[in-house]
C-alpha cells in the first residue's frame, strides 16, 4: 500500500478563500460523554471508506455531504461551551465517518485547539495510510480512540469491506506517538463474539504498549432506521443484540490478557 | 380571638441549658437566626464516609409508613378527609404513626395521611373536592362559611372586574391562588428552636408597642391587628406541642428537641393553611449545630443523628393537603412543595455545606427516592469538591434532586434564603412573595394577531383593537400589536392579583408563618409567563420563516402555515435566543408599570411546573407549527425535539434568559439516561458535575435533573411530552428518545436494562 496516497481512501481536505482548511460536517453534539475524557464537543465529519455492516451512521458515508465549515466556525461554537469543557475535564472529539478522511481539516483544527488549551480526541477506524497530514493530526492528538473491528484480515474485509493490514499498521504508529490510546470494540454476535476472535483481538491489544483502556460495545439495532431511510438493505437483519453472558464471557477473555478493560 | 395573656416571660431571658456552648453574638439579644447559624456552624468540606444506613427503628417505622402510603393509593386516589372538623392549629389532639418509635413526633390531623378541612381560602373549593371524592361535607361547616364567615375565595369574586373574570375563563391567566390558599410564605421555623415561643411572643408583642403611634392609619391599623394575630397563632402552637407532651416556650436545649421545636412550627403553618407551595425554609445547617453539639459532648452517635434526620423526613413526606382534581390537573401528583434548600456559601466565603446537609440527601438511601421534601441544592463553583461529587451521585441514583444557582442568587438575596415551592428565593423571616401564577404568553401572541379575541371560543376577552389582515405575518406589524396587547394584559394581571392578595391578608391570613417573621418584610408580587418557548419560536418563524394566516369564516386566525426553516430557541442560537431574552425583559418591564398591593416589588418566574399541558390544551395552534392542544415546554425549556445540537445547547439557550428581569426564577427540566452520562460509575459523576459547574458559571438559574431508570422510560413511552431532553447515546449516536418509534423505544428499554449500551 503506497503510505502518501492514502490507497485511495479519503481526499485531502479543501481550503477555502482564506486559505484556511474548511471540512465537511455532518452535525455536532454538544454533550458527548462517550467519546474520550469528560463533556465532549464532538464534531461528526462526513465520508467513510468502510462499509461496517453494523454501522450505526450510514449518513455520514458521503465525503460530499454535509454543512462546509471552516476551522474558525467550528472553534465559534466550541467556544460556547467552554464552561462545560473545562468544569468536567472534557474536549474536543472528532468522528464520523471516519474523521482522517479529512485529515487537512482535523490537523488544523486540532493545531487550534492545543493552543487553546483544548483537549483533543480523534475517534477513527484506523484505515488511513500515514500522509503527512495525518501525521500532523496524530501529533496534534492528546487521545485516540481506535476503533478495532476485527483482527483477521478476511473476517474484517467480509465485516467492513477493508483490509486490516493499514490498521495494524496506523495502530502500531500511534502506540509510538505521546497520544494515549483507548480501543472501542463493538462486539457483533456471529461476528465478533466467537472465543477465538476474541483471544485474537485481546492479544492484537496486548501487543501494543500504550493502551489504557478498552470498552467493549455491545452490538445494538438503532442504526438500522438510517440505512432504511438511504434506501440500502440493512445488513444485519437476523442479527440480534447480545446477551448478558456473552458480553461477560468476552469481558473475561480482555480481562485475563491483562487489559484495562471496561466492565460492561 | 383573645391573646392570651398568660404568656410566662420570666422565661424569656437568655437560656443557659439550652445556649450551653454556643458562641456569643447579638442573635442572644435580637432574633437573628442566620446570625446564630454563621457565629455556630461548622463547615464541611470532607466526604460522605461518615454517613450511616437507617437504624432498626427507622426501618420498622418506614415499613408502617410504607404500608399506609401504598394503601392511600390503593383507595385510588380517594384520599382520607375529616368532614366534621375545621382544621387549625389545636382542632385535633396528637396523632402518632406508631408512638414508641418516632423520635419526631406531630401530624396534621389526628391520624396519618388524614385530610383536615381548610376553608378559609374558599370554601367552594372544600365542597367541590369532598364532592368530587364522594364526600358530603358537615351541613354546619357549610352553613357556617357561607352564612357567617365569609372566605378569600368569595371576597375575591366581589371584587373581580368582569374582564378579569373572561381573562381567567378563557385561560390567558390562570393557577391565579382566588380560590385556595396562595402560599409561597416560609416562616422561619427554626426560630422556635432557638428561642422558645415565650421569648417570640415578648418580640412580637414589642413590635405591636412600636404601633402605638400618633395617628393610627390604616397601614397601622392592620399591622396592629396581625400582630395581635401573630401572638394568638404562637399561644395556640404553645397549647399543640403542650398536647403532644412538648414545652416549646422554652428554646430546645438537644439536638432531638431543636428538631423537634422546628417540626412542630412547620406542623402549625401547615395544620392551618393549604397553601399553594408549603415550603420549609433552610433548616438542615442550623440542625447541624445542635447535632454537632450533642455529638461532642458524648449525649448521640452518628445512628441517631441520622435517625432524627430520617425521623424528621419522613414526616415531610406524609405532608397532605385536599385539592380537588382539577388542581391536580395543573400540577399532577399531589405536590405539596417541602422545600428544602441544601449547601450554598456563606457571604464571608466560607460553606453553608455541613455533615447535616450529606444526612438529609442520605434520607434518599435510607428511606428511597421521592419527591417530598423537595431538596433542593444551592450550587456553587466554590462547593467542597466532595460535596459536588456525593450531590451527582444521589441525583444518579435517584433523580430526586434539583439544582439552584447560589453564585447568582446570593448576589440578590444574601446567604440565608430558602425556595418556596420550585425556584422563587426568599431571605427566610424577612421576605415574602404574593403568588402569582402565570399568564400565557403564547395565547397573548394570538390575541394579539386577532385584535384581543379568543381563538378558541371566540369572545372578545381582550380590547377590540384591529386584528392583522395581511395573509403573510409581517414581524414589524406583530411586535407592534403584541406589545400593546402585553401592556393589556399586564395591567389587567397585576390588577387582579392586587385584588387577589388584599383578600387573601383580610380572610385568609397566616397568622402563624408571619409570626415567625420580622416586623418589616419585603414583599414580591410574583408573576410569571407560561409558553416562552412557543413564544419565542413563533415570532422567531415570522421573522426568519415565511408564516401563512389560515382563518376561519368569522376572520379569526386559526392556523398557520410555515414554509422555509427557523432556528429554534434550544440550539444556542442568538437569532431566536434574543428573542426569548427579549421577551422575558419586555413583560417585566410592563408588569413594572403598575402599582402593587401593599407596595410590593413585581417579580416574574418562568416556571409551569406541570401546567405547561393545561395551558398547552387551552392555546390554539401557533405560528411556530405547534397544534392545538399540544403542550407547551414545561418551563423555560426549549420545545421537546426542536433543540438538536444536544443538551448543552439547550442549557445554553436557558442560560441567556436574563435572571434580572425573572428573580422569581427560571425552572429547566433535564433528563438524561444514565448510560449517557458516561460509560463508567465515576465518570457518569464527574459529567454530571461538569453540566452542573457549566450552566451555573453561564448563570443557568435552575436545573431538575432526571437520571432515568426503566421504569421512567416506560413513562415517557406514553408521556413524551414530559421528557424532551431524554437522550440516549451510543458510541458516536445520540437521539432523543421520543423521537424513537415505538418498537425502537421497546428496544432501548430492554437493552439498556438487560444489557449495557
Amino acid at each position: 500500500m503506497d503510505e502518501e496516497s492514502g490507497a485511495g481512501y479519503g481526499t485531502p481536505g479543501g481550503h477555502a478563500a482564506s486559505g484556511t482548511a474548511v471540512g465537511r460536517v455532518h452535525s455536532v453534539e454538544t454533550m458527548g460523554t462517550l467519546e474520550g475524557p469528560g463533556l465532549r464537543f464532538v464534531v461528526f465529519l462526513q465520508g467513510c471508506p468502510l462499509r461496517c455492516r453494523f454501522c450505526h451512521n450510514p449518513d455520514t458515508w458521503e465525503r460530499q455531504a454535509g454543512r462546509v465549515m471552516e476551522v474558525e466556525e467550528v472553534l465559534d461554537e466550541l467556544s460556547g461551551y467552554r464552561t462545560f469543557i473545562d468544569a468536567s475535564g472534557g474536549g474536543i472529539t472528532c468522528t464520523g465517518g471516519e474523521p482522517l478522511v479529512q485529515s487537512e481539516f482535523v490537523a488544523e483544527l486540532f493545531d487550534r485547539c492545543r493552543k487553546l488549551n483544548i483537549h483533543t480526541a480523534l475517534d477513527t477506524s484506523g484505515y488511513a495510510g500515514l500522509s503527512d497530514s495525518v501525521r500532523r493530526v496524530i501529533a496534534g492528538t492528546d487521545l485516540v480512540l481506535l476503533d478495532i473491528k476485527h483482527t483477521t484480515e478476511d473476517a474484517h474485509r467480509e465485516l467492513t469491506g477493508v483490509s486490516f493490514e493499514p490498521i495494524e499498521r496506523f495502530a502500531r504508529f500511534v502506540d509510538e506517538s505521546p497520544a494515549l490510546l483507548w480501543i472501542r470494540h463493538v462486539l457483533v454476535p456471529g461476528f465478533t463474539l466467537h472465543l477465538d476472535t476474541l483471544r485474537a483481538t485481546a492479544a492484537f491489544l496486548s501487543s501494543l504498549r500504550s493502551v489504557s483502556r478498552v470498552d467493549l460495545l455491545p452490538y445494538h439495532e438503532l442504526g438500522r432506521h438510517k440505512w432504511e431511510a438511504l434506501g440500502l438493505r440493512y445488513p444485519l437483519v437476523h442479527v440480534a443484540p447480545p446477551n448478558r453472558r456473552d458480553v461477560n464471557k468476552a469481558y473475561n477473555v480482555f480481562l485475563d490478557a491483562g487489559l484495562p478493560v471496561t466492565r460492561p | 380571638m383573645q391573646t392570651d395573656e398568660k404568656v410566662d416571660t420570666q422565661t424569656t431571658g437568655t437560656d443557659e441549658a439550652a445556649w450551653h456552648g454556643f458562641t456569643d453574638g447579638w442573635w442572644r439579644e435580637r432574633v437573628d437566626t442566620r446570625e446564630f447559624v454563621q457565629k455556630n456552624y461548622r463547615p464541611h468540606t470532607g466526604d460522605e464516609g461518615f454517613l450511616v444506613g437507617p437504624t432498626q427503628q427507622t426501618n420498622d417505622l418506614w415499613t408502617q409508613t410504607r404500608g399506609l402510603l401504598a394503601e392511600e393509593i390503593q383507595n385510588g386516589g380517594k384520599p382520607n378527609v375529616d368532614t366534621a372538623v375545621v382544621g387549625d392549629i389545636t382542632a385535633y389532639g396528637p396523632g402518632y404513626i406508631d408512638k414508641a418509635l418516632e423520635q419526631v413526633v406531630g401530624l396534621q390531623t389526628d391520624a396519618p395521611l388524614k385530610r383536615a378541612i381548610l376553608p378559609y381560602g374558599g370554601i367552594r373549593v372544600v365542597q367541590s373536592a369532598c364532592a368530587a371524592y364522594g364526600y358530603k361535607l358537615s351541613p354546619r361547616i357549610e352553613e357556617i362559611f357561607t352564612r357567617y364567615r365569609k372566605t378569600h375565595n368569595d371576597g375575591v369574586f366581589d371584587a373581580y372586574t368582569p374582564e378579569m373574570k373572561a381573562a381567567r375563563k378563557a385561560g390567558i391567566i390562570t393557577g391565579l391562588p382566588d380560590s385556595y390558599g396562595r402560599g409561597r410564605i416560609i416562616g422561619d421555623y427554626r426560630r422556635v428552636a432557638l428561642y422558645g415561643v415565650d421569648r417570640l411572643i415578648v418580640d412580637k408583642r414589642e413590635q405591636l408597642a412600636s404601633f402605638e403611634v400618633e395617628t393610627l392609619d390604616e397601614e397601622t391599623i392592620r399591622h396592629r391587628e396581625e400582630l395581635a394575630e401573630q401572638v394568638t397563632a404562637l399561644t395556640e402552637l404553645v397549647q399543640m406541642a403542650e398536647a403532644y407532651g412538648f414545652n416549646i416556650r422554652r428554646p430546645a436545649r438537644t439536638a432531638r428537641e431543636a428538631f423537634q421545636w422546628t417540626y412542630f412550627a412547620y406542623l402549625g403553618a401547615i395544620k392551618e393553611q393549604n397553601g399553594a407551595a408549603m415550603s420549609l425554609g433552610r433548616v438542615s445547617t442550623f440542625l447541624d449545630i445542635y447535632i454537632e453539639r450533642d455529638l461532642s459532648a458524648g449525649v448521640i452517635s452518628e445512628e441517631e443523628a441520622q435517625e432524627l434526620v430520617d425521623h424528621f423526613v419522613m414526616k415531610l413526606r406524609l405532608v397532605r393537603f385536599l385539592r380537588t382534581p382539577e388542581y391536580n390537573q395543573l400540577f399532577s401528583g399531589d405536590p405539596t412543595w417541602v422545600t428544602e434548600v441544601i449547601g450554598g456559601m456563606g457571604t464571608d466565603g466560607r460553606t453553608l455545606v455541613t455533615k447535616t446537609s450529606y444526612r438529609f440527601l442520605q434520607t434518599l438511601y435510607n428511606l428511597g427516592p421521592a419527591p417530598e421534601p423537595n431538596l433542593t441544592v444551592l450550587w456553587s463553583r466554590s462547593l467542597p469538591e466532595p460535596f459536588k461529587d456525593f450531590c451527582s451521585k444521589v441525583s444518579i441514583d435517584t433523580s430526586s434532586i434539583q439544582y439552584e444557582n447560589d453564585d447568582l442568587m446570593r448576589t440578590y438575596w444574601g446567604d440565608d434564603y430558602g425556595i418556596a415551592c420550585c425556584v422563587s428565593a426568599m431571605r427566610i423571616g424577612k421576605q415574602l412573595q404574593f403568588f402569582g401564577a402565570r399568564c400565557n404568553l403564547a395565547k397573548a401572541l394570538l390575541y394579539a394577531i386577532n385584535g384581543g379575541k379568543d381563538e378558541i371560543n371566540g369572545i372578545q376577552v381582550g380590547p377590540r383593537f384591529e386584528p392583522i389582515a395581511g395573509d403573510i405575518l409581517d414581524y414589524d406589524e406583530v411586535m407592534s400589536k403584541f406589545d400593546y396587547f402585553l401592556d393589556w394584559i399586564a395591567k389587567l394581571y397585576v390588577n387582579a392579583l392586587n385584588v387577589i392578595h388584599y383578600m387573601h391578608d383580610k380572610y385568609c391570613y397566616e397568622r402563624l408563618q408571619m409570626a415567625l417573621h420580622d416586623r418589616d418584610v419585603f414583599r414580591t408580587m410574583a408573576c410569571g409567563i407560561a409558553g416562552l418557548s412557543v413564544c419565542a419560536d413563533s415570532l422567531s418563524a415570522i421573522k426568519h420563516a415565511t408564516v401563512r394566516v389560515i382563518r376561519d369564516e368569522s376572520g379569526t386566525a386559526v392556523d398557520f402555515e410555515v414554509s422555509g426553516s427557523y432556528p429554534a430557541f434550544g440550539n444556542n442560537d442568538d437569532r431566536v435566543d434574543t428573542i426569548a431574552a427579549d421577551l422575558v425583559e419586555r413583560f417585566m418591564r410592563k408588569v413594572s408599570k403598575n402599582p402593587t398591593y401593599r407596595g410590593s416589588t413585581p417579580t416574574q418566574s418562568i416556571l409551569t411546573i406541570t401546567s405547561n399541558v393545561v395551558y398547552g390544551k387551552k392555546t390554539g395552534n401557533t405560528p411556530d407549527g405547534r397544534r392545538t392542544g399540544e403542550p407547551f415546554a414545561p418551563g423555560a425549556n426549549p420545545m421537546h425535539g426542536r433543540d438538536e445540537r444536544g443538551a448543552l445547547a439547550s442549557l445554553a439557550s436557558v442560560a441567556k434568559l436574563p435572571y434580572e428581569f425573572a428573580q422569581d426564577g427560571i425552572s429547566y427540566t433535564f433528563s438524561i439516561e444514565p448510560g449517557s452520562l458516561g460509560m463508567r460509575p465515576e465518570e457518569r459523576v464527574q459529567n454530571l458535575r461538569g453540566v452542573l459547574d457549566g450552566y451555573f458559571i453561564q448563570n443557568g438559574h435552575h436545573i431538575n435533573v432526571n437520571v432515568l431508570n426503566r421504569d421512567t422510560l416506560v413513562d415517557a413511552m406514553d408521556h413524551p411530552e414530559e421528557y424532551p431532553d431524554l437522550t440516549i447515546r451510543v458510541s458516536g449516536y445520540a437521539v432523543h428518545f421520543v423521537k424513537l418509534t415505538r418498537e425502537q423505544q421497546l428496544d432501548v428499554i430492554n437493552r439498556t436494562f438487560h444489557g449495557r449500551l
